[in-house]
Formats: structure tokens, sequence, C-alpha cells
């Protein structure tokens, strides 16, 4: 409990006391990069073979004549635009960009550069991690929809290689009865898994003691609890925004 | 000059310092010194705000700091510029832009003038044509300097200094008090220093408080040292060999 209203006061610190505007729009930028670009290829290749994967599964454990085939890329497009796309990808974000925040900033922390800005009158809080927040909710949703697109990309190709599914029938299913909600859906679980992942992140990052030991045990500690958070936010938000 | 009174710190329980009080002037190096464990640093952190302290207050010029408001505590930290033991220099940024930083953050100077400010800074630390190195190409003796010129590029009226020589070589480390001392009586700031080392006591203690177990033990100059009459301190000095030597 007192770990959870310190997280809340740093929560709180994020937002007072801050700099100018201009200070932050080249950091904020510097954030986007760092955590946007250099995902890229981890999130698409992850994504890719997801949806290869999704689709043969899929036709696997299909056998009934009587279900159409189109049911794969149906079922492909459901469960990546749901969760494989925010989800699983918000656990491998927190594995890449949670802990590197957390590392990157317990560094900080224990060379003194946190308290020399605090010295200068810079409240460190914002300075730090208020940049690291705006950029991951900036990028993290259009990481989840790159994943979304290139995961029913490699169902297609993957359909289409091992004949599972004719490239017209998996079109038809990805367009049958779609439920633009789902996007909507997905786009609020990316937003609250990009602001869990930053926070909690920077959080343990930001208050760690001791040496480079507790650095890498500030990191690690980091993607285990992003990741209990985004499953807790994952299923509450189920609950409450599908009903 | 910066006046503190009656400073009280405890850690779960066990007190840190008791009870500190003292006055550091203004255009000479204070000196706070002390064994390792003696609460030297955590009164440093006390007195720039890194901690706060259990009781007791603290004074720039004539503003109080410890009760101030956030602006007020933000408006002072502005005037102050610190050396952090390992340097603290910002490991993505080069030289100049760990020098500039200050500037960046906290004016709206022109970027000719900005450049024009660090370069001056650079020079008076020597350290000009540094500018595009990043900390790690740079030896430790060099990171301090750059830490120096960072701390007085703001037109600080407070320099504050955490072991300046821990690490150094002698050599290097004379370099470095010898710096702290010019820039001290060139600008007039109120430079504290926490040091446990006799020869920076010896070069540029104009004003020395010496702790032990929390405690002001003694206060005097580097000229009284060696007739102080506490038992405590004579240990603390007299454990170099030089220092024995001399005795």
């Amino acid at each position: 409990m007192e770990a959870l209203g310190k997280y809340f006061l740093f929560l709180g610190k994020l937002l007072v006391n801050r700099e100018s505007f201009g200070t932050y729009v080249k950091l904020v930028i510097d954030e986007c990069m760092a955590i946007g670009i250099n995902s890229i290829f981890l999130v698409s290749l992850v994504s890719f073979f997801m949806g290869a994967v999704t689709t043969i599964q899929t036709a696997y454990n299909l056998v009934s004549p009587l279900i159409p085939d189109y049911v794969i890329s149906l079922v492909v497009r459901d469960m990546t635009i749901l969760e494989l796309a925010p989800t699983i990808i918000g656990v491998i974000y927190a594995g890449k960009v949670g802990s590197s925040m957390a590392s990157g900033l317990g560094t900080m922390r224990i060379s003194e550069q946190i308290d020399a800005l605090e010295v200068m009158g810079i409240n460190s809080t914002s300075y730090l991690v208020l940049p690291k927040l705006l950029g991951s909710l900036f990028m993290y949703p259009l990481l989840v929809i790159l994943a979304g697109l290139l995961s029913i990309v490699g169902g297609y190709l993957a359909g289409q290689l091992t004949g599972v599914i004719t490239p017209t029938e998996y079109v038809y299913g990805i367009r049958f009865e779609f439920n633009p909600y789902m996007v909507t859906f997905a786009m609020i679980k990316s937003f609250v898994f990009a602001f869990l992942v930053a926070t909690i992140s920077s959080f343990k990052g930001y208050y760690t003691t001791g040496g480079a030991v507790e650095v890498g045990k500030a990191s690690t500690s980091a993607v285990t609890q992003s990741v209990i958070a985004i499953l807790t936010a994952d299923y509450l938000l189920a609950q409450l925004l599908l009903k | 000059m910066i006046k503190i009174e009656n400073i009280h710190k405890s850690f779960q329980g066990k007190t840190i310092l008791n009870g500190i009080s003292g006055v550091f002037e203004q255009g000479k190096p204070n000196l706070i010194i002390g064994a390792s464990g003696t609460g030297k640093s955590v009164l440093l952190k006390c007195i720039v705000g890194l901690i706060a302290p259990d009781e007791g207050h603290i004074y720039y010029g004539d503003k109080e700091f410890t009760n101030a408001s956030r602006d007020t505590k933000t408006e002072i930290r502005r005037e102050i510029g610190m050396l952090f033991q390992g340097g603290a220099l910002f490991d993505s940024k080069t030289v100049e832009e760990n020098v500039m930083f200050p500037l960046d953050v906290l004016t709206k100077m022109p970027p000719e003038e900005k450049i024009d400010r660090v370069n001056f800074c650079l020079k008076r630390v020597g350290l000009e044509g540094q500018n595009k190195k990043m900390p790690s190409e740079i030896s430790g003796g060099m990171q301090k300097r750059v830490g120096i010129a960072r701390a007085i590029v703001n037109n600080s009226h407070f320099l504050f200094c955490d072991e300046p020589n821990s690490g150094l070589d002698p050599q290097t480390s004379i370099l470095i008090d010898d710096l702290i001392l010019e820039i001290t009586e060139e600008f007039n700031i109120t430079t504290l220093v926490v040091t446990h080392d006799m020869n920076s006591v010896l070069g540029i203690g104009s004003k020395i408080m010496f702790l032990y177990e929390g405690i002001k033990c003694w206060e005097g100059t580097k000229d009284e040292i060696t007739d102080s009459g506490v038992t405590e301190f004579d240990d603390f000095v007299f454990a170099n060999k030089v220092m024995q030597r001399l005795r």
C-alpha cells in the first residue's frame, strides 16, 4: 500500500512545477524516436508470425466440414484486434521499452544525475518522466495499429503458402460482420497499457537505490509489475467495455 | 553567505546529524571535513535541499530555505551550482551540451550568447576545444572540471562540491582545489566543499568545520589545525603519515 501511495504521489509530481513547453517538445520527440522507431522491427516481426501461427493453428483446430474456411481469418481478425495486438505486444513493449526506461532512470539515479537536476531547481520527475509518458502514449497505439495490420498480413501469407485458406476466403472472413468498436476497444487498451508501462517502469527506475545490481533488479521488477498491471487492466477493461 | 542553525537528521532511528550550526562565508572556500560516515554528505544534501532535515533552519543570504515555498526554493536553487562526487554529467550529452544544460532549461538566452558563455566557462576550467567530446571520452579529472563549468555557467552565487578529489591522483586533486579556490575568489561566491582529503584542507581550507559522529566538533582555519586541542580532530588530522611527520 505504501508503494501504491508513493506511485500516485509520483504521478502527481509529473504535472507540477514543470519547465516551459518548449523544453518538452524536443524531449518528447526524442522519446518517440527511442520508443517507437526502435521498437518497429521487433513489433513487426512478432506480429507477422503471430498472425501466421494463429491462422495455421486455427485451421488445424477447425476440422468440421460444416464450418466454412473464412472463419479462420475471422478468428485471426478478432483475436488480433481484441487481444494479440494490444496485449501481447504490450507484454513485449514492457520487456523492451519498460526495462530500458527503468534501467535508464535507475542509472541516472545512482550516478547522481537526478540529484544534479534537482539541485538546479528542475523538477526531475516531470523533466525526465513526462516526455517518456507522452512518447509512450503517442507511439504505443501506433505500434498496436502496425501490429494488427502485420498480424493480418502474416495470416494471409501463411494461409496462402500452406493452402489452409484461399486469399478470397481470407479477405471475406476479415471483412465478415466487422464491428468497428473492436478497434476502438483496442485503442483504449493501448492507451491504458502505454500509460501503465511508462509510469510503472519510470517509477521503479526513478526510486532505485544502491548500485548496478539494484538497477538490474529495478529493471526486472519494472517488467514484471508492468506485465501484471497489463494483464489485470486487460481483464478489467474487457469486463467494463465488452458488454 | 549560508547560515545553518541546529540541523538534526536521523535515518531509521539512527542520528546522523545532531544540532549542527554554522556560517559559511562568501568569497572563500568553506570546508566540511570528517571521517567517512560522520554525516558530511548528509549535511551537504540537507543544505542543498536533496534531503529534508528533521529540525533546524538553513538560510541563503537572508532567505530561509528549509520551510520556504516551492517557488522560493526553486528560485534559490537556480542560484546553486554543484559538483558531485562522480561528476554527475549527463551520459547522453556532449561536454558542451552538459555545460549548456542549465542555460537551455533555466534561461531564455539567445543561442550565440549561450555558446559564448559555455566557451568562456570551459576555457576557465582549462577545457577549451573539448566541446564535442562525450563524458565517457574524457578523464575523471576532466569530468570534474566539466562539472565545475556546469556549476558556474549560470552565474551561480553558491557552489557546492561533494568530495571533489575522490578518485583523482594528487596532482589533479591540487588542480581541482586551485580551480575551486580561484573561481570562489574571482566570482565572489559562497563555496562549500565536503572532503576528507588533508591536502585540500591544507590547500584551500579558509574556513573548516570538523564533524565527528554527527556533531560539530571543531571549527577554524587551516592555520589552526595543529593546535585544535580536540582529540577527535587531532586523530583525524594526524592519521596521515605526512601529517604525522610534520607533527
